[in-house]
């Protein structure tokens, strides 16, 4: 069928952007609690000062005249990653995994030289991929050398962990998996794999490329069914530690995992999408009524991932 | 505490009830048309004379419009404060001003409320005998052979004239009337009645306006009429075309001064026009009216025509806003920027819709791609922004004058696209493209294009602007109606596609 009813979505708890905006977004999330979250030099401040781990941060650039001095502060590095402060959707990422020489290897396998990560770094205080053009920060940070039970499910990119909190709950889960068709990026509606997550366990529950269901990743034909994701306490419960960091009631945590730091905290999002509901198969409106009730139920944060382990535990595929 | 979407429901009910009760008790107490049903075009024509102050007392003429050519005259004001005023009920009937001391820039309005039920002709009057014009010896001899000429080729007076009006057209190339023309370095009108009036036949000037609707700054033009030995015939000298033109409002038989200002600098007589379609009967119930019911004086007609003009179109905006939230929050499609396709069915109101769709998707196919040029040269974004504007007025400029060159006149209006908006439009459709790829370029591009011609029917449907114009107070039941939609949290339409497996399952 081309349209599903409405009361068919109701039904089955699917949430749509207006009530996401009016019921959560704009009921929960003030205003002024955003520039923690749009500006991920500021979010890695606050969450270095609670102790939830982020990746290592070699520097950054704010003034033009800086530029010049990015290479030498690159020099100790083998492997870095240069984004832009306030960057959206994933804009303006610079992956350098390794060196040949004096050139830099992207993560996509290209050679570019000096010039090239110099102009990168104009580009991005000039605010060519910020949130209306603003100017903005350059910021260089670690590598991520994500853990080798994930490697097969990544094509090009890291994989990362998106979980939705509401009210310090952890209410539904999702890998994104970069692919060859997403071009190494990890946004569901340019071709990358989602993979559904259970918030019971960590495991798979199943995966969507493109809104259509598939059991393995189209490039490295790994299967998604044995999918495990390693330390899933420890993910939720950054999950939830940044509702109480940030003051936002309802909001998505992308977590990366590092093969030696365990789960780490890569951004935050004000405004997360829905596209989780596609990949879980399942909506987020009926998990949100009840990640209220356990959030009236329980005070503690250990208690409300506990609750929310089990309620929202489903089958697994 | 009231919760905010209680307060909400409440505004908006009491705003939607406020604007349909004021409508309904406007259509059933004092008679307001509801539907744009058997309607007659009435032309509001406000004369504007204004002057510098000069030393001592001033002293204005204006010849007034006798109702001529079948047009009826519904109503007159004056707006003259200050001014000592009369009107002199001789033929034609003349309005004077007069004051001692003006000491700054003034204007004095006089304003017409006139239709057209029947087409007439001008009526008669008698022939005066024809004075030769006194001419140079050599203009004598291309008066000569052009009215030989003329007569050879022209079986009567009427044939004649319109021989006439076609030589004298400045693309003819017949030299004797080319030559005429150099010696009269005056306007049209009088090489006609010199050549007319050497050649024998009895001819007039008929001074008047050339009806647009929503014109500002209309100034008097000149029809020709002649008498063909039986009666007289009109002729329009742009088109040659006998007969009185349906636009045109004749003020004045013969070429005396219509204005005459003494005691004053730079005089002037301009005229803003606007048309409404109303039947003739309730603009005549309406203006007796006015002095009874308070609440007409605050209608839209109170204003000046040039405001009633500019409200005419501002009215339409929250059509088009409700448009935008409509197709955004319930259908879910993605626009560029939220109100950019307002402002682009805004334009092709002026441009008419396929021309300025033609015309819009030009300029950003060919800002786009020398946009991608601009991308190369790694400019900051304020400089990039700015010269994308720049080229989108040169891209302008050339659209217009090549097409003028090709005749295509509707292209001119390519100068009511709002140049900045085009300029954001070409910015964030090519960073769109660089990022997302084409794909969503389309979609967005496509998205705000069906915004916009949805935006521009509603907005040049004769219902829509006849109720928005009418009955301004329905725009608050269009605010209620907004106010609630912005609380609707119900999917979209999109969305029941876009969730259409998670409906499907069991």
């Amino acid at each position: 069928m081309l349209f599903a009813l409405p009361s068919r979505l109701r039904r089955r708890g699917i949430l749509g952007m207006n009530e996401r905006n009016v019921g959560y977004i704009g009921e929960y999330n003030s205003r002024r609690f955003y520039p923690l979250v749009d500006n991920k030099l500021e979010t890695k401040r606050a969450a270095t000062e609670r102790n939830i781990p982020v990746p290592e941060l070699y520097g950054v650039i704010s003034y033009q005249h800086e530029v010049s001095s990015v290479i030498a502060m690159l020099e100790s590095h083998d492997g870095f990653v240069i984004k832009p402060a306030q960057g959206s959707g994933g804009k303006g990422i610079l992956v350098v995994i390794g060196r040949h020489g004096e050139r830099y290897i992207k993560s996509s396998g290209q050679e570019v030289d000096a010039q090239y990560v110099r102009r990168h770094v104009s580009n991005i205080l000039a605010g060519l991929h910020s949130l209306g053009g603003r100017n903005d920060h350059a910021m260089i940070e670690s590598l991520i050398d994500f853990d080798p039970c994930l490697a097969s499910f990544s094509h090009e990119g890291v994989p990362d962990v998106r979980v939705i909190a509401f009210q310090g709950v952890p209410v539904m889960a999702m890998m994104r998996c970069a692919t060859h068709a997403s071009d190494g990026k990890a946004n569901l509606h340019q071709g990358a794999v989602g993979v559904g997550l259970d918030i019971g366990t960590g495991r798979s529950v199943g995966a969507v490329q493109h809104n259509r269901r598939v059991t393995c990743h189209p490039d490295t034909q790994a299967s998604f069914t044995d999918l495990q994701i390693p330390h899933w306490t420890r993910v939720l419960d950054l999950a939830a530690s940044c509702v109480e960091m940030t003051g936002l009631g309802y909001l998505g945590a992308d977590v990366i995992l590092d093969r030696e730091r365990g789960p780490m905290l890569l951004e935050l999002n004000a405004r997360p999408g829905l596209a989780i509901q596609v990949a879980n198969r399942a909506g987020l409106r009926s998990r949100l009524t009840e990640a209220a009730h356990i959030a009236a139920e329980a005070e503690d944060h250990d208690t409300r991932i506990d609750l929310a382990r089990r309620r929202f535990s489903v089958h697994s595929w | 505490m009231v919760s905010t979407k209680t307060q909400i429901e409440f505004i908006a009910g009491v705003l939607m009830l406020f604007g349909v009760g004021l409508t309904l008790y406007k259509v059933f107490a004092l008679g307001f048309p509801l539907l744009p049903g058997d309607y007659r075009e009435v032309w509001t024509i406000e004369s504007k004379v204004s002057f510098q102050p000069g030393d001592g007392p001033v002293d204005v003429g204006l010849t007034l419009p006798p109702a001529m050519g079948g047009w009826v005259v519904l109503d007159e004001h004056f707006a003259s404060s200050g001014f000592g005023f009369s009107i002199r009920e001789e033929i034609p009937r003349r309005a004077s001003w007069t004051r001692q001391l003006v000491d700054q820039p003034t204007t004095l309005y006089y304003k017409i409320q006139a239709y057209r039920p029947l087409e007439r002709a001008l009526p008669e009057r008698s022939v005066s005998k024809v004075k030769p014009p006194r001419l140079e010896s050599d203009q004598k001899v291309a008066m000569d052979r052009l009215v030989t000429v003329l007569r050879e080729k022209s079986s009567d007076v009427e044939s004649f004239t319109t021989l006439l009006l076609q030589a004298l057209d400045p693309q003819s190339k017949d030299p004797d009337a080319d030559f005429l023309q150099s010696a009269w370095d005056d306007d049209l009108g009088d090489i006609l009645l010199a050549v007319l009036a050497y050649a024998g036949i009895p001819a007039g000037e008929v001074r008047g306006i050339r009806l647009e609707d929503g014109r500002r700054r209309q100034t008097l033009s000149s029809l020709v009429e002649i008498h063909n030995g039986s009666r007289w015939v009109t002729f329009d000298p742009r088109t040659g075309q006998a007969g009185m033109p349906d636009d045109f409002f004749p003020w004045q038989r013969g070429s005396q001064a219509v204005l005459d200002v003494l005691g004053a600098r730079n005089s002037r007589l301009e005229f803003a026009l606007l048309s409404n379609s109303l039947p003739a009967r309730n603009v005549t119930a309406m203006e007796q009216r006015a002095g009874r019911y308070a609440l007409l004086n605050f209608s839209i007609y109170a204003l000046p025509v040039e405001q009633q003009g500019v409200f005419k179109g501002l009215m339409l905006i929250p059509v088009a806003a409700l448009v935008v939230v409509v197709m955004r929050l319930l259908v879910g499609l993605k626009t560029s920027g939220t109100f950019m396709p307002i402002l682009i069915a805004i334009a092709f109101i002026q441009t008419t819709l396929f021309v300025g769709l033609g015309i819009f998707l030009g300029l950003v196919a060919v800002g786009l791609w020398i946009r991608s040029w601009l991308s190369y040269l790694n400019l900051l974004l304020v400089s990039r922004i700015s010269a994308v504007v720049i080229v989108v007025i040169l891209l302008m400029a050339i659209l217009a004058l090549v097409s003028y060159r090709l005749g295509l006149d509707q292209v001119l209006t390519v100068t009511f696209f709002p140049v900045v908006i085009l300029a954001w439009t070409i910015e964030r459709m090519s960073i769109l493209w660089e990022e997302e790829g084409p794909h969503e370029v389309l979609v967005q591009g496509g998205g705000s294009l069906l915004v916009a011609v949805l935006a521009y029917l509603a907005m040049s449907n004769r219902l829509v602007s006849h109720l928005t114009f009418n009955f301004p107070e329905l725009t608050l039941s269009l605010l209620g109606v907004i106010l609630l939609l912005g609380k609707y949290t119900g999917y979209r339409l999109t969305e029941l596609y876009r969730f259409r497996e998670a409906g499907d399952q069991d």
